[in-house]
């Protein structure tokens, strides 16, 4: 044993990495070898040569440590004095770290590709067989794209459990205690989840969505012998006898309603954050998905008719229905954009409210 | 350099951690002690900025972790066993910590490399045992190649094999000049690694000594011999004024003399001896002593107090015992 304050291997004043690799490349030999749960022990002898001292310096190494620590040896060290300097380059971390992180994370396990495989499948499956369905209609009971929502509102669980799960899987199984070791600035974390998850939902569900629009646009169009249709705000969807698509209903049923169904996920990843449990998250999503409308249904008589319309106008699948032109609402011309807005906005207000929980609570 | 000072965590009522103030130095490996409960891993989880603190402060080269820039370059831990994503393969694991830190992502088979790890490296960890899990976590504290590595329960679920190494380990990352601040119950096997000893119970400080100096104080050391003329040698001893216990076994315990002279006594009076050899007694049993009054959890099934362990020098033993 060394006393305390003896350094057996006391580094010259600004070693660079010849200096510094063959003692690394060394311990890694050293390390390797005693234990192989895997390796012949052969061929750990071969390796050091390849190794560090091929490293390109980016950077100078330890130079952001070299200037503020001296290191030992020669003049007596500051008050910090460590004696070891990484010959890997050191790097100042900023966000495109984290994203970079946080991409590697989401496509590295199977809960990503299961939720937005099903939610794929939900959507197009859905909604391509209720196109074909409504193929042999006599009727125009609704605009031409309109029912890719019946796929989409299943669809929007998955995304909705991607997003919590985002959060809550960290939680779960310890992981956040590594994340947040790696990078301390917890605001960046979140932020660099967020940004991903997002983008990868709004992708993902508007190419679903586009793809069933597109289904739906080359069974259904064509020539409509009949205009007795249903209801009078369908007019506009038969123009000189053929059944055509809307204005406006195609970015509504596209990029609407992936924007829509992303800040949902992303709702869900802020609540995630907030509950850091992943079968509560879940539930309470569901719930403010589901919740309003069920409980509107329930609402009969007078006294409760404009608490019944409220909440009809408010519930999620309301602003979804309306980016469709299928409001639930009495007025049959809401567009589904404003509540779209007023979605990403409690988003906005619950990622803040994560993020205040998430920087005062302790891991 | 690690330093605390004054740090305190109160969960609630229960507090954790009781103005602690001490430092951790490098070049040495430091060995951090107590028993199960006694508020290491809290004291961990405070300087990793994972928990606040109620009060004080601690600090790492002077600042707190969430101003280090490059916190894996600078402090490699091992945390709790499994802080870990179950379902997402050892290399992308390391490769998502990397890339948090700018790390070339040609350090990952590199550590995966020295923790022997190469070939599960695209398996889920979920199905790792606990030693395999130990050894991700190390390459994990090691991919930064940092200044400081912070080791919670190293050999926990580790392999006597897998323990050597971790021991060797610790011991070169020391020698190159880093701070190497190892958590532990188990005595024995800080005595084999740490030059430095900080031990703690119930949250507050007991020592902050020097491994040699700890054992120098607190381990009794003794003479064991063994003769086929015991009380002949009994006598013996009686008359030179050398008080000897007589051990189960039928060898005689001498306590404070030297075991030369204690071999030149028996030749002079022609005894044969079997046995001279000087012992340590178990610093299992000096920091069970220490910690006594501050275990939290006792156990209650053996009717043995620690007096009656001892001589645990070897891992295994103070594996049993630590538990």
């Amino acid at each position: 044993m060394t006393t305390p304050h003896q350094q057996p291997q006391a580094q010259p004043p600004g070693g660079g990495p010849a200096a510094e690799a063959p003692s690394t490349a060394q311990a890694a030999t050293q390390t390797a070898q005693p234990l192989s749960y895997t390796k012949p022990p052969q061929q750990a002898p071969a390796q050091p040569p390849a190794q560090p001292p091929a490293q390109p310096p980016t950077q100078p190494p330890g130079a952001d440590h070299a200037a503020q620590y001296p290191p030992p040896g020669g003049a007596p060290a500051g008050a910090y004095g460590g004696g070891y300097s990484s010959p890997i380059p050191i790097t100042r971390t900023h966000l495109g770290h984290a994203i970079a992180s946080e991409w590697t994370k989401i496509r590295s396990v199977r809960s990503t590709m299961w939720t937005l495989s099903i939610m794929f499948v939900l959507v197009v499956g859905i909604g391509g067989l209720s196109a074909v369905g409504r193929a042999g209609e006599d009727n125009i009971s609704m605009p031409m794209l309109s029912s890719g929502l019946f796929g989409l509102m299943l669809g929007q669980i998955c995304i909705i459990t991607l997003g919590v799960l985002v959060v809550t899987s960290e939680y779960g199984t310890g992981m956040i205690r590594t994340t947040l070791t790696a990078c301390p600035q917890r605001g960046r974390v979140l932020l660099a989840k967020s940004l991903i998850f997002f983008l990868l939902a709004f992708v993902m569900t508007t190419v679903a969505c586009t793809l069933t629009a597109l289904i739906h646009h080359s069974v259904l169009s064509g020539p409509v012998d009949r205009l007795d249709y249903g209801y009078t705000s369908y007019e506009e969807s038969v123009k000189a006898g053929e059944f055509v698509v809307q204005d406006g209903e195609w970015l509504g049923a596209t990029v609407g309603a992936g924007l829509y169904v992303a800040l949902l996920g992303l709702l869900s990843l802020a609540v995630g954050a907030l509950l850091r449990h992943s079968a509560g998250a879940i539930t309470t999503m569901m719930g403010v998905v589901l919740m309003p409308l069920v409980i509107a249904l329930f609402m009969v008589g007078e006294a409760m008719e404009t608490l019944r319309e409220k909440m009809l106008e408010f519930s999620p699948l309301n602003g979804l229905a309306s980016l469709y032109l299928i409001p639930m609402q009495d007025d049959q011309d809401a567009s589904g954009w404003p509540l779209l807005g007023l979605l990403a906005l409690v988003t906005a207000g619950a990622l803040m409210a994560a993020y205040a929980m998430l920087t005062k609570r302790d891991v | 350099m690690i330093e605390l000072e004054g740090l305190t965590k109160r969960y609630g009522e229960k507090v954790a951690v009781d103005h602690l103030t001490f430092s951790v130095r490098p070049g040495v490996v430091t060995g951090f002690l107590g028993p199960n409960g006694a508020g290491k891993s809290t004291t961990m989880r405070l300087l990793l900025g994972l928990d606040r603190p109620t009060a004080g402060d601690i600090r790492i080269d002077g600042r707190h972790y969430d101003q280090l820039r490059d916190p894996l370059n600078y402090i490699g831990a091992l945390l709790e066993a499994k802080s870990v994503h179950g379902g997402r393969s050892a290399y992308n694991h390391l490769l998502c910590l990397a890339q948090s830190n700018g790390i070339p992502e040609r350090r990952v088979p590199e550590v995966l490399d020295m923790v022997g790890l190469t070939a599960v490296a695209k398996k889920r960890p979920k199905g790792f045992s606990l030693g395999m899990g130990q050894r991700l976590g190390i390459a994990q504290a090691l991919l930064g190649d940092p200044r400081i590595v912070m080791f919670d329960e190293p050999v926990n679920g580790l392999d006597p094999e897998g323990i050597h190494w971790v021991r060797t380990l610790m011991q070169q990352l020391a020698a190159e000049g880093r701070t190497v601040f190892v958590s532990s119950h188990l005595m024995s096997e800080m005595s084999l690694t740490a030059e430095h000893l900080v031990v703690i119970g119930q949250g507050k400080l007991m020592a902050d000594t020097s491994m040699a100096a700890f054992i120098h104080e607190n381990s009794r050391t003794y003479v064991r011999l063994r003769t086929p003329e015991p009380e002949r040698l009994r006598n013996v001893l009686h008359t030179a004024g050398i008080p000897a216990v007589a051990v189960s076994d039928g060898s005689l315990e001498v306590e404070n003399v030297a075991a030369a002279r204690l071999g030149e006594l028996a030749a002079e009076h022609r005894i044969v001896l079997h046995e001279l050899s000087p012992q340590q007694a178990s610093l299992e049993e000096a920091f069970m002593q220490l910690t006594a009054g501050s275990v939290e959890y006792h156990a209650h099934t053996t009717a043995e107090g620690p007096e009656a362990r001892r001589g645990g020098q070897g891992w295994g033993q103070g594996w049993q015992e630590g538990r």
